[in-house]
């Protein structure tokens, strides 16, 4: 398939997406959405995908909405910005949070806006030392979307989310680091290897107990302790039937390096 | 039969599998049919204890057969069996477990009603839509549904649609438990497995008692409950209940 918008590549079980806007910092039009979508849902059922990066080509990573879509005229009707919230950009974190596979994201430069929570939705973060944060809605009068404000608080606490939801700073990726926003930097130019050797490494793991503990850590944000044990257990029991703990429990007792299917 | 499926995981559990997966589970009149007679032959059976009636993992049943259905002008409807099919399940006596992986839309919703008590999957999604056809919920769907959730919720749901998560479904009292997809019916049958092992005759009156609720005013269901405690107090399972209480044992049960 031919694609304006992102470059899709699969190798060695990971799907590459990289969104190719450079000239718009990678800002999202309608297409974009749209190609980016149709992308994740097919890698969200492909079993021979097994780890997904997401990325971005020139120096920015992602400026979020591009605003030539949006009605900016100061005497127009106030615009409905909800709408296309709704349509893309709520179940793009959806596809993000659910896919059953590792995803990391590969900050290469700025993310903004919604840039900015399209990465933090994902599973590992890891931005070039160049790359950084930044939480610009507050400066328009709008609020953090795309998942912002309940990612923020539940990675680096209230007081740090508040500051950085209503003053809008620019964070350095070594600060993102620091506040434990992001798993990772590493130097500009290593960016690329360093997240195609994760991902190449996680896509040889036990994609399915994978998939479950994403879903865990993603429930304990909701769940109290007691429900939160309660779907540990029925997590292990779906987990335990799985070929791959087989296979990890053999290759442990005959002292070899397990082979995963990943289901 | 044709369209469903029956086993027994557990000693005294029979479990239906709903088995016409290229429908999508659709209820047409042989499904419900064949529900309804695997139900009356169970109904005969007292090593039967418990009934889970379950789909597959996607799908517990999309709705009615809409072939069937368009076949149907208002003489030919007055005379479908279909109300006498849904009636005899409704009069199934024992414990009736449904558990919902997927969609229950329609008739499936209303099929996921008739159960005593309903596990979803995380996946289930439960819906109306028959509204949408021009239709209302023909099987008990306004008036179950009104009974358990109330008015507000029912009205919205079955004039637009809507379709209900696990997690809305949960809130409402239209499921007791949501389960991972992959455990839903395990956890039905481990259910049905621990009501088996209660005292049937006591299990089959709180079943009477309970489904007498939107029938009969208060004053009438607590003599009714009354009664059925006082004819408890002749079996003989109530005796060994107690003494096994007493004398810090399980007790075993036989139905009688």
């Amino acid at each position: 398939m031919e694609y304006q918008t992102v470059i899709v590549e699969e190798k060695n079980a990971v799907g590459y997406l990289t969104f190719n806007r450079p000239q718009q910092l990678n800002s999202f039009n309608e297409t974009m959405h749209k190609e980016v979508s149709s992308v994740l849902k097919a890698w969200s059922k492909d079993s021979n995908i097994r780890a997904v990066v997401i990325s971005a080509e020139g120096r920015g990573f992602c400026a979020g909405q591009d605003l030539n879509d949006r009605v900016v005229d100061p005497n127009a009707d106030a615009p409905d910005l909800g709408l296309s919230i709704e349509k893309y950009y709520n179940p793009l974190i959806k596809l993000i949070t659910e896919m059953p596979k590792p995803v990391i994201c590969a900050v290469n430069g700025v993310a903004a806006g919604a840039g900015a929570n399209i990465a933090l939705a994902c599973d590992l973060v890891i931005a070039a030392k160049s790359a950084s944060f930044i939480q610009a809605f507050c400066r328009l009068g709008l609020v953090p979307d795309s998942g912002g404000t309940w990612f923020l608080p539940r990675l680096v606490g209230r007081a740090q989310a508040m500051g950085l939801a209503m003053l809008g700073d620019k964070i350095p990726a070594e600060q993102a680091v620091q506040l434990g926003m992001i798993w990772q930097v590493v130097e500009d130019d290593a960016l690329k290897a360093e997240s195609q050797k994760m991902a190449e490494h996680l896509a040889k793991q036990p994609t399915y107990g994978l998939s479950l503990i994403k879903k865990a850590i993603h429930a304990a944000a909701h769940n109290n302790l007691d429900d939160q044990l309660i779907l540990e257990r029925d997590l292990q029991r779906l987990a335990g039937r799985s070929s791959d703990y087989r296979e990890g429990v053999q290759a442990f007792m005959q002292k070899r390096t397990p082979e995963y299917k990943g289901c | 039969m044709e369209y469903i499926k029956t086993s027994s995981p557990k000693s005294g559990v029979i479990l239906i599998e709903l088995n016409r997966p290229e429908k999508r589970n659709a209820l047409n009149n042989a499904t419900l049919q064949e529900i309804a007679d695997c139900l009356q032959q169970l109904e005969a059976d007292s090593a039967v204890k418990t009934v889970v009636i379950t789909g597959n993992s996607q799908c517990f049943a999309a709705g009615a057969d809409l072939n069937e259905l368009s076949k149907l002008d208002v003489v030919s409807i007055q005379q479908d069996l279909r109300p006498q099919l849904w009636k005899r399940i409704d009069e199934f006596s024992k414990p009736l477990i449904m558990a919902i992986n997927g969609y229950a839309f329609g008739a499936g919703f209303e099929l996921a009603l008739h159960g005593d008590i309903v596990l979803a999957g995380e996946n289930a999604q439960f819906a109306l839509p028959e509204i949408g056809l021009g239709m209302l919920p023909g099987a008990g769907g306004t008036q179950r549904l009104a009974r358990l959730v109330g008015q507000q919720l029912t009205m919205r749901w079955a004039m637009t649609g809507e379709m209900i998560s696990a997690q809305t479904a949960l809130q409402h009292g239209i499921t007791s438990q949501v389960c991972p997809v992959g455990l839903t019916v395990q956890y039905a049958v481990e259910l049905a497995e621990k009501i088996a092992k209660q005292a049937p005759l006591a299990i089959r009156v709180i079943k009477q008692s309970l489904k007498s609720i939107h029938e009969v005013t208060l004053s009438q269901g607590l003599k009714l409950e009354r009664q059925h405690f006082v004819w408890l107090a002749a079996t003989q399972d109530r005796q060994e209940g107690i003494n096994a209480f007493l004398e810090k044992r399980k007790p075993e049960f036989r139905g009688v």
